[in-house]
């Protein structure tokens, strides 16, 4: 077994059903807990109680046997279950697919195309995480139509993530050589495993990903150093494993998880270091600060004070008191979710890592994203930072930064930051034109700029905005720019674009004005244009129309890497 | 204003024909609004009647005059339906007072629906709706005669299939 991507079935983590179920449990022994506290504490401290609960009842029939029997029966059922349910619970990745079968009643099986996939993340939630695990999510366009695999081995993730990737990029596995060489690694690590009988699923991972890592070694694009370490874990699973066998099983795990859970985010190899974006806590906590809801917080504070000061009856605080306390909490999740965050770019796609005890991190493939819009609320504008969102066709099921839709791929960034992520999410749109058209979209006024924007009439209807609402198409992608107040610029690549319309009303008739929309897969993004120029509508009409045509025949993202580009 | 002069009403100049809907369409529409203005009407008596609503029957005058100045101008709002099949996309329009022009590439097409109502079935009349992956694309074109409407749902796979692309 040289890697999971091999097209044969394999198990996830043995822990798996333990760790999926893992809040009931712990909700389950909770409940006992609470209702034998009394037991428990004359048990230990010899302290007579009264009352009857239902173990009185038992001790006083003398059916403690039976109540054992019965406590031990239930137990071995569940670990049955579990074992079974994870003996059931299997998968393959092979050239063309991702296939999940699972269920011990209703079977089930989940099929996903490989050049189908739209995204594929790793999330680690804390206690998972304490335990090396991670769950894998391969995003496809649909609802609910993910292909889930929890939990797996921390390394094993990172090492099954980038060989999907790799197989879906149109690349296919490398040849003889390397798999001899993978097969030399697998047995090396094989003789390890056998040397460590009693730390079972870590020497295992370590032979896979040690077996995983020289093969990677061997192929061109991965070909550095035998000893790299795998992504996102402190210590290679191998060593590892060895150190756990000497220390006597024990202490190299809790060393081992240890060294994982604090270190980087990102690693260091997976990307080139001036591709990488991040944002520093003190701009996170102003960001968090100064967005809508603390407006809406101060408003209610006043509101309150108000109410007080002219004797009202309280019931405003009764009303608004508990929300403020909440809103700490509010406050807190969303710090703490977007600490240590990073994009950067790899070479199957943009990479989006974030959290501080939960950890997530998403690839997203080229040419997986349908509109991005970058927007600047009123109150950062005085420190000049950017929010960047997309649409995507997929929907991972897990929260993204922020706390909100895996679709904030940028939370807070100045202007620097927003030419570096777009750089990395539209790839071959950062020459000095494209970027100068990008900044006049961000911060121009409106005037003669590249963009062809709303006539003077529009003053009626949009009386701020009309100078800077406007459009231009360059290379295959269409720029939306409008709002004054708080300023949005919208990028559209054409090879995505489901379809467009124009749209005119009575009043849009009166002025010689007229609407238009890029319709794209449903997000957060809604790239319109509420007034243009009839005619100039019509010219944006005939264009998108031309462009998306254009585009969409050139497209050959679906499988990114394939050397001649040739579509299927 | 020293401005060259744009025409009032939105209109794609370079389309020389639309392909319209059947005429017999005009017929399901004005049911569909006299049922709605019936019903709308059934509301208004039962504010009369029942709660007794002195102004209630100048409301349902209204609903009256809505509804019959809505049948008069559906012969016009029908016949300003039209699509029509150019090189690599679908082109469709509706509406006189609130016009829409939408352009969909074949390729991007998910399904084809024919849905078909109870009285456009007695008529021998048929929806087809063009769905992608886009919910806002809305392209559904209404009253097709049933042969038609099958006969435009097996060219347009056939054209899809043909300029096939991703998401």
């Amino acid at each position: 077994m040289t890697s999971l991507a091999d097209g044969e079935w394999h198990r996830l983590h043995p822990a798996s059903p333990l760790l999926r179920g893992g809040i009931f449990i712990v909700a389950v022994l909770g409940f006992i807990v609470a209702n034998l506290r009394e037991r428990l504490i004359d048990f230990f401290f010899g302290v007579p109680v009264y009352g009857s609960d239902p173990i009185d009842e038992i001790m006083r029939r003398g059916a403690v046997g039976w109540a054992l029997l019965i406590v031990a029966v239930v137990l071995v059922l569940i670990l049955l279950g579990f074992y079974l349910s994870w003996r059931m619970h299997t998968f393959r990745v092979s050239d063309e697919v991702v296939e999940v079968r699972s269920g011990l009643v209703f079977r089930s099986n989940r099929r996903a195309r490989l050049d189908r996939i739209q995204g594929v993340n790793i999330v680690r939630p804390f206690v998972p995480r304490l335990f090396g695990a991670a769950k894998l999510e391969v995003s496809v366009a649909g609802q609910d139509a993910n292909v889930q695999l929890a939990y797996l081995g921390s390394a094993l993730a990172d090492a099954l993530r980038r060989d999907i990737l790799h197989l879906a990029s149109g690349l296919r596995q490398p040849a003889a050589s390397a798999a001899a060489a993978a097969s030399a690694a697998a047995s090396a690590a094989a003789t390890s495993t056998s040397a460590v009988p009693n730390s079972g699923t870590e020497a295992e991972n370590g032979a896979e990903t040690g077996g995983f890592r020289s093969q990677r070694a061997s192929a061109p694009e991965f070909g550095t150093a035998e000893g790299r370490v795998p992504e996102g874990s402190g210590a290679p699973a191998g060593i590892g494993a060895a150190a756990a066998g000497i220390a006597g099983g024990v202490g190299g795990f809790a060393v081992d998880r240890a060294n994982e859970f604090f270190a980087p985010e990102l690693d260091p190899d997976a990307a080139p270091p001036e591709s990488v974006v991040r944002i520093p806590p003190g701009r996170l906590i102003g960001s968090v600060f100064f967005s809508g809801f603390t407006v809406f917080l101060v408003l209610a504070g006043i509101a309150l004070v108000v109410s007080i000061a002219f004797g009202g009856s309280g019931w405003l605080l009764v009303a608004i008191l508990p929300g403020m306390i909440g809103s700490v909490s509010y406050y807190f999740s969303r710090f703490t979710k977007s600490l240590r965050y990073s994009i950067a770019g790899t070479p199957d796609g943009v990479r989006v890592g974030f959290g501080l005890l939960s950890t997530s991190n998403e690839t997203l493939p080229p040419g997986r994203i349908h509109a991005i819009r970058v927007s600047q609320p009123v109150l950062w504008r005085p420190f000049g930072w950017w929010q960047v969102r997309i649409n995507t066709a997929g929907h991972s099921t897990n929260k993204g930064a922020a706390g909100e839709a895996n679709t904030t791929t940028l939370p807070v960034g100045t202007e620097d930051d927003v030419a570096r992520v777009l750089e990395l999410i539209l790839p071959g749109f950062n020459s000095a034109e494209h970027l100068a058209l990008i900044g006049r979209g961000l911060l121009s006024t409106g005037g003669d700029d590249g963009f062809t924007n709303a006539p003077g009439r529009a003053a009626w209807l949009r009386p701020f905005s009309w100078r800077r609402t406007g459009y231009a198409i360059a290379d295959g992608i269409a720029l939306l720019r409008r709002g004054t107040v708080s300023r949005e610029l919208i990028l559209v690549p054409l090879a995505r674009l489901q379809s467009v319309g124009v749209s005119q009303g009575p009043v849009r008739r009166i002025l010689r004005l007229a609407s238009a929309a890029l319709h794209t897969v449903a997000g957060p993004v809604a790239a319109t244009l509420s007034v243009l120029d009839a005619g100039e509508a019509v010219t944006l009409f005939e264009r998108v129309s031309a462009g998306a045509i254009e585009s969409a025949h050139l497209d050959t993202s679906h499988h990114w890497n394939l050397p001649n580009g040739a579509p299927r | 204003m020293p401005e060259p002069e744009t025409p009032r009403r939105l209109d794609l100049p370079d389309v020389p024909d639309w392909k319209r809907v059947s005429p017999r369409y005009v017929l399901v529409e004005i049911v569909g609004t006299v049922l709605f203005g019936l019903a709308l009407c059934g509301g208004g008596a039962l504010l009369w009647l029942v709660v007794g609503l002195e102004w209630a029957p100048y409301l349902i005058g209204a609903i009256v005059l809505v509804t019959l100045l809505t049948v008069l101008f559906e012969p016009r709002r029908v016949r300003a339906i039209g699509y029509q099949l150019r090189q690599d996309d679908l082109l469709f329009r509706r509406g006189i007072m609130f016009t829409r022009f939408v352009s969909v590439p074949y390729g991007r097409m998910q399904l084809v629906d024919i849905t078909r109502g109870p009285i456009a079935r007695w008529l021998g009349l048929a929806d087809l709706k063009f769905v992608t992956a886009a919910a806002s694309s809305g392209v559904l074109i209404p009253g097709l005669a049933e042969a038609d409407a099958e006969s435009l749902r097996d060219r347009l796979v056939e054209l899809a299939e043909s300029r096939r692309a991703g998401l």
